[in-house]
């Protein structure tokens, strides 16, 4: 069993990356919900608002982390140039999908919207972050803030869905692969 | 005995809300600005070119660095001017969230091809 460089750089920014942040996303919505409106008040720990912070900061460095790791290791692999006459465009993600109508779009709406909106996840969950750090369960009495910081968390959930999405089905169509092969185990042939 | 966590001593004021409401207005305006960059960058030449801060990435290496740059030092600057101050939520709050869902669909290329 082998995977390329280039393969697990994508399926460390998909996956572990960006697939652990939707995943916390839900997480991350309840607890906020739980905490600043929800109508019976939990039990007061410092150690569970601790935990939330933790929990907060963690998800904002994934989203960074998801977003840095794809717009400078991955983009330059997926929209890399072939040399003229390339016949085999299966190096060339990009020229692949636009290379036929059937493909084209995955393209010019799914690569094109993700590469912009995925970095409203990062701006969004940082904000909240901050907010909840600084006013924590004090949101309670600040119902206008506590509102925009809900949406601006879902808005965060609806970003990295979004990029998600279309990050693997265009992996689908024009894998990005490439670079040197690393050998994970060694098969027996039937 | 112990106090629970979230009950304030009695002598310590409440938090104002202008810090928050910076960090909220700022993260509405850099989406905001990562959206149209992103149109500009699509419909000029000169933008394009000179948004390219790292070759291998292309014009979205300026974009999203500019954005973010702007992001950072307006949510500074509001933080600096608001930060002890107490602002009408509502507005502030909704103008937000306005340039949120507007850079949303900024960003939709069915949207964004229309400029």
């Amino acid at each position: 069993m082998e995977i390329t460089e280039r393969a697990l750089w994508t399926l460390i920014h998909g996956m572990l990356f960006g697939g652990l942040y939707l995943l916390a996303c839900s997480g991350a919505l309840m607890e906020l919900y739980r905490l600043t409106v929800s109508p019976t008040l939990p039990e007061s720990t410092r150690g569970h608002d601790r935990f939330m912070r933790i929990y907060l900061i963690t998800m904002a460095v994934l989203a960074w982390a998801a977003v840095l790791s794809g717009t400078y290791a991955i983009y330059p692999w997926y929209r890399a140039t072939p040399p003229r006459g390339t016949v085999n465009l299966s190096l060339f993600p990009q020229r692949l999908l636009i290379s036929s109508p059937a493909t084209v779009g995955w393209h010019s709406l799914g690569m094109e919207w993700k590469e912009h909106v995925a970095w409203f996840a990062p701006i969004s969950i940082t904000m909240v972050a901050f907010v909840f750090i600084r006013y924590g369960r004090d949101l309670r009495n600040h119902r206008q803030l506590r509102l925009a910081v809900l949406v601006f968390a879902v808005a965060s959930l609806v970003a990295a869905g979004i990029a998600g999405f279309f990050g693997a089905e265009i992996d689908e169509y024009a894998p990005v692969r490439g670079g040197s092969t690393i050998h994970v185990t060694a098969g027996e042939a039937k | 005995m112990k106090r629970p966590y979230n009950v304030a001593a009695p002598d310590t004021p409440p938090l104002t809300n202008g810090s928050a409401l910076a960090a909220i207005l700022s993260a509405g305006i850099g989406c905001f600005v990562l959206a149209l960059l992103a149109i500009l960058a699509d419909n000029s030449v000169l933008v394009r070119r000179s948004l390219v801060f790292y070759k291998p990435t292309g014009v979205l290496s300026g974009v999203t660095t500019f954005g973010i740059s702007l992001w950072l030092f307006t949510w500074g600057i509001l933080e600096w001017r608001l930060r002890k101050k107490t602002v009408p939520a509502g507005r502030v709050s909704a103008i937000a969230l306005t340039l949120l869902v507007l850079s949303l669909i900024l960003t939709f290329p069915p949207v964004s091809d229309l400029f």
